[in-house]
């Protein structure tokens, strides 16, 4: 055991955990407004929305994070129009597509597990709103809205902790992440098992933080 | 279209055989995971407060780190410890270990602690009177868990294994990472060849979204003839 290796790269992985903390904040805001957004398409009667909405979830809960992220990296840059327009000065950047495909992926996921959650919702809650006279609109956001989030609280715990497992694929287009940089030092220094303790205990303290923090939530929101 | 020839002129049999590796890595390590389920899954159900913990340790390290870091041990630190246990026997040489050993054990370790936390908890939903009416019938113990805990286990487990085994097979185009040629490598190889990235990688996600698709129709299969009787 090279202690001094494992208390050197501390800080340096540290240093690191904060470009994982951003890429997961960030994605985790932006995917979850497209998953409500889908999940609302979900559960809309029309049948070319709805089987637009489970395509877009199977395609990118049935393959790999990392073939998506390759995709948004090494292939968007290869359509020509796309990189004379706008949009390649965000497709350029490594740490735009990572987030772009990040927050596509928890998308698809975070839609599941609201829809299901909008599924559970008693249809009585609904109806008791409309024979008080409340329209719709205000049904849905004051009170649909409100129970599904409390009711996909624990999946969504648990979708967090997968995302924060999934931003370590982002050092796979050169960010450096908190995996980038553990395999940096590891490359360097051949000490495998130290600095897989180093990083790995970062990570499980951030996944208990994450956890806890869920916890807290669903017991703040129980009713 | 062209691209996907099979033979000299596309890459449709490189492709084709990457699939197949993909399937194969995935088995093994799947069934590298059951052995791990095998062994931690009775760990978690036992009194024993010490062997209780070990089992967490275990499924909540893997759990909670990401898969990308646990290759990166195996196949950084994997023929270091193997190299290691044979100089004790006084073999000094360098020692290699195959891309597909690693790769399949390190998702292996990953899939079993999944495993792990599925089979606890079929165990644990069995009706407690299945337990009393077997030690009623005077059942020894080994013949209880062969008749009557394992194929209730079996049919409660079978839809969470299904999501296990999904993970598994999109875990499995990490290990491209060690150079083993599966379908996101062979993917890399022929987009950093032909330098069309976009279709490649597109038509990865086709594989991956097939291979998806046919294990679950699979797997409904398998659910609906354990099911019978519910």
């Amino acid at each position: 055991m090279d202690f001094e290796l494992m208390i050197n790269s501390f800080p340096k992985l540290l240093n690191a955990a904060v470009v994982t903390l951003k890429l997961l904040s960030v994605s985790l805001i932006v995917g979850l407004f497209i998953g409500l957004l889908f999940a609302i398409l979900r559960l809309n009667k029309n049948i070319f929305i709805n089987k637009f909405a489970y395509g877009y979830s199977y395609v990118f809960r049935g393959t790999p994070l990392l073939v998506q992220i390759f995709i948004i990296y090494f292939g968007l840059g290869q359509i020509e129009s796309l990189r004379s327009s706008f949009l390649w000065v965000i497709l350029k950047e490594p740490y735009w597509c990572a987030i772009i495909a990040f927050a596509l992926n928890t998308g698809a996921y975070t839609s599941e597990i609201l829809r299901s959650a909008f599924q559970t919702i008693k249809p009585g809650i609904i109806e008791a709103g409309k024979s008080l006279g409340i329209s719709n609109k205000i049904i849905f956001y004051k009170v649909q809205i409100p129970i599904a989030i409390r009711q996909s609280l624990p999946a969504y715990g648990n979708e967090i902790i997968l995302m924060l497992k999934g931003t370590s694929l982002a050092s796979t287009v050169t960010l450096m992440d908190l995996t980038g940089v553990a395999k940096y030092i590891i490359s360097t220094t051949f000490k495998p098992i130290e600095v897989f303790i180093v990083a790995g205990g970062i990570y499980l303290f951030m996944t208990f933080i994450i956890h806890n923090l869920i916890k807290f939530l669903e017991k703040k929101y129980s009713y | 279209m062209e691209l996907l020839a099979f033979g000299d002129t596309g890459w449709g049999d490189e492709l084709f055989r990457a699939t197949l590796m993909t399937i194969a890595v995935s088995i093994t390590a799947m069934l590298i995971g059951f052995s791990f389920a095998a062994i931690f899954t009775p760990l978690k159900l036992s009194k024993f407060k010490f062997l209780n913990l070990i089992a967490n340790i275990y499924t909540t390290v893997i759990r909670g780190v990401p898969e990308l870091l646990v290759i990166y041990l195996f196949f950084f630190g994997g023929s270091g410890a193997i190299m290691f246990v044979a100089s004790m026997f006084g073999y000094k040489d360098y020692i290699e270990i195959n891309a597909f050993v690693t790769g399949s054990f390190a998702i292996g370790i990953i899939s079993g602690a999944y495993s792990t936390e599925v089979f606890r908890g079929a165990i644990q939903s069995i009706d407690k009177g299945q337990f009393e009416a077997a030690k009623v019938l005077g059942f020894s113990k080994f013949k209880q868990f062969y008749k009557i805990v394992f194929p209730q286990m079996l049919r409660l487990a079978i839809p969470n294994l299904s999501n296990v085994w999904q993970i598994t097979l999109k875990d499995t185009s990490l290990i491209s990472v060690t150079g083993l040629v599966e379908i996101m490598r062979q993917s890399y190889i022929a987009a950093g060849s032909t330098r069309d990235p976009l279709f490649f990688y597109s038509f990865a996600a086709v594989l991956y979204l097939l291979l998806t698709f046919i294990s679950m129709k699979l797997i409904n299969k398998l659910e609906v003839k354990y099911g019978r009787g519910y």
